[in-house]
């Protein structure tokens, strides 16, 4: 019985970390589609893993213990909060170890690791990264508590796995206070993963960059691990969103048998978010900087009216 | 089928309050028409819910009327004011944006507040929306008080006439058949004068900045 349980947590853990690229793939395959290139295959994001890899790490020689360090912390806390949601089950033995504000801050600390290593080396793009970041994360992080705070409302727990089986075992109804969560949410993910509105992942001007300004000075291993863990945060950020607004069709419990069921509706809809993810970055213009704390307060003001309408409307 | 459409109504009733938010947040005033079109398209949605479900035959009527007259009309008329004024500049506000809205927040948690004892004393079936609707006119209140410009300030009295007659279909299952004419009409005059006034503004001021009305005389 144990067994069986601790089976499945491992492969919940491993599920992220072997479909994350694949998932950043896809994103970048459909992005690539939708301005009429062939785009690299799916697979790339894997390739780049493989290269980097294989490849010798390069240090300033300003750099402290703390740069080599950063990166595996980044992946570890990305890591957990991938098992912290209720991804393929809602049933794990870690599930219950950490509610959505342990969330929240395992992805705070994830942040700060990865601003004080991009100040660390002290050239000026890693600072000013790190500002810009901290900035977006200053602002998307309340948002992003109002939302969970939202579906906590509807769930009666803080706990991931009691608000999706409160969704799952309900009637199907309408929430309005759901609808504006998720409509926060959608803002905050765009934000908080450096996508398009906020920041481009694909830019090679070091002016507008954040999250690629506080990379700039990783190599090898280290930019590999980095970019892996940058994939597993959108992997984190859009398995939360599917925990919390669209959660049928989830395994309830802790059998590998009922986590591989609920594989194909998880990666039907990842495939769908994917999609939807390229298809707002193609049609949106990156914003300027000044104007995105507009957009994360319009975020946080609609996780706010999202509260406000719960409890009001009592739905 | 009831539960589905008390559903519906507390969901455009929330639809509503977020566009009311997004108005106070809009630069252009153009979207800012379009949003105001959307606005009517929601009440009128709303209306017919509310009418097909207490059965409300002039309901039906005055979701007509409002479809006709806010979603088509009056939108309409307005852009023709903006072409003909060519006022297609960004909106100023007297405070900046983010701190509207946290000002506008408050101003929903006070409404929420102050129709929670009026909503527990109505019969409707959806009593929440009560609050909803008066945060909705507040937040149009704010956004009148909030722009600088004639033309937003128009559009604000407008939205918080969408609020008001959201109210009281919500709220009563609607006004009689001749009050609502009345108010329709009365709308709809409101805009043409205001459209004559916003073209007086610009002919003695070359501007539709209403701070210049502060003036007596010029200097």
């Amino acid at each position: 019985m144990t067994f069986t349980r601790a089976l499945s947590q491992v492969i919940s853990v491993v599920t992220p970390l072997a479909l994350a690229p694949l998932l950043l793939g896809w994103v970048n395959q459909v992005r690539a589609w939708l301005s009429n290139r062939k785009g690299p295959g799916i697979l790339q994001p894997y390739r780049m893993l493989h290269k980097l890899f294989n490849k010798d790490s390069v240090m300033a020689d300003t750099a402290s213990s703390l740069f080599r360090f950063a990166p595996y912390a980044i992946f570890g806390c990305m890591l957990l909060a991938n098992a912290i949601i209720p991804t393929l089950s809602t049933d794990l033995p870690l599930a219950s170890a950490a509610d959505a504000i342990a969330l929240v801050g395992l992805l705070a600390l994830a942040r700060v690791f990865i601003s004080l290593a991009a100040m660390d080396i002290g050239t000026a793009f890693g600072t000013l990264g790190a500002r810009r970041e901290m900035l977006v994360g200053f602002l998307a992080e309340p948002a992003l508590l109002t939302v969970l705070f939202s579906a906590s409302l509807n769930g009666k727990s803080t706990a991931l796995a009691t608000i999706v089986e409160a969704v799952v075992h309900r009637d199907f109804a309408i929430y309005p206070s759901l609808v504006f969560a998720g409509m926060a949410f959608t803002l905050v993910y765009l934000a908080e993963n450096s996508r398009v509105p906020v920041d481009n992942p694909a830019t090679h001007l070091e002016l507008t960059m954040i999250h690629e300004a506080m990379i700039l000075e990783y190599s090898g291993r280290h930019l590999a691990l980095m970019e892996w863990a940058a994939a597993l945060k959108l992997f984190a950020y859009s398995t939360l969103g599917i925990a919390l607004f669209l959660p049928w069709g989830i395994g309830q419990r802790a059998t590998p048998s009922s986590l591989l069921l609920s594989l194909p509706s998880l990666g039907l809809k990842l495939v769908v978010i994917g999609a939807v993810l390229a298809l707002v970055e193609t049609f949106s213009a990156k914003l300027r900087i000044f104007r995105v704390p507009e957009f994360l307060a319009t975020s946080f003001l609609l996780g706010v009216i999202g509260m406000l309408t719960h409890i009001l409307l009592g739905a | 089928m009831t539960e589905l459409s008390i559903q519906l109504v507390n969901l455009f009733a929330s639809f509503l309050l977020m566009l009311a938010f997004a108005m106070l947040a809009q630069r252009r005033v153009l979207t800012l028409i379009n949003l105001y079109s959307l606005q009517g398209l929601t009440v009128v949605a709303a209306t017919t819910v509310v009418a097909h479900m207490t059965h409300q035959e002039h309901l039906y009527y005055s979701a007509v009327l409002t479809l006709i007259l806010k979603v088509f009309l009056i939108p309409w008329i307005l852009h023709r004011l903006v072409k003909r004024l060519n006022v297609r500049w960004d909106v100023e506000t007297l405070i900046n944006i983010p701190s509207t809205m946290l000002v506008g927040i408050v101003l929903v948690v006070f409404a929420f507040n102050l129709a929670l004892p009026i909503s527990r004393l109505s019969s409707s079936v959806v009593p929440g929306t009560l609050g909803i609707a008066l945060a909705c006119v507040l937040l149009s209140f704010m956004m009148m008080i909030m722009r600088t410009k004639a033309l937003p300030q128009v559009i604000g009295f407008l939205a918080m006439e969408n609020a008001l007659f959201f109210a009281a279909t919500s709220a009563t299952y609607g006004m009689p058949m001749v009050v609502e004419l009345g108010i329709a009409l009365d709308v709809l005059v409101g805009v043409f004068i205001l459209g004559v006034f916003l073209f007086q503004i610009r002919e003695q001021f070359e501007s539709l900045d209403i701070s210049h009305l502060e003036n007596l005389k010029e200097d």
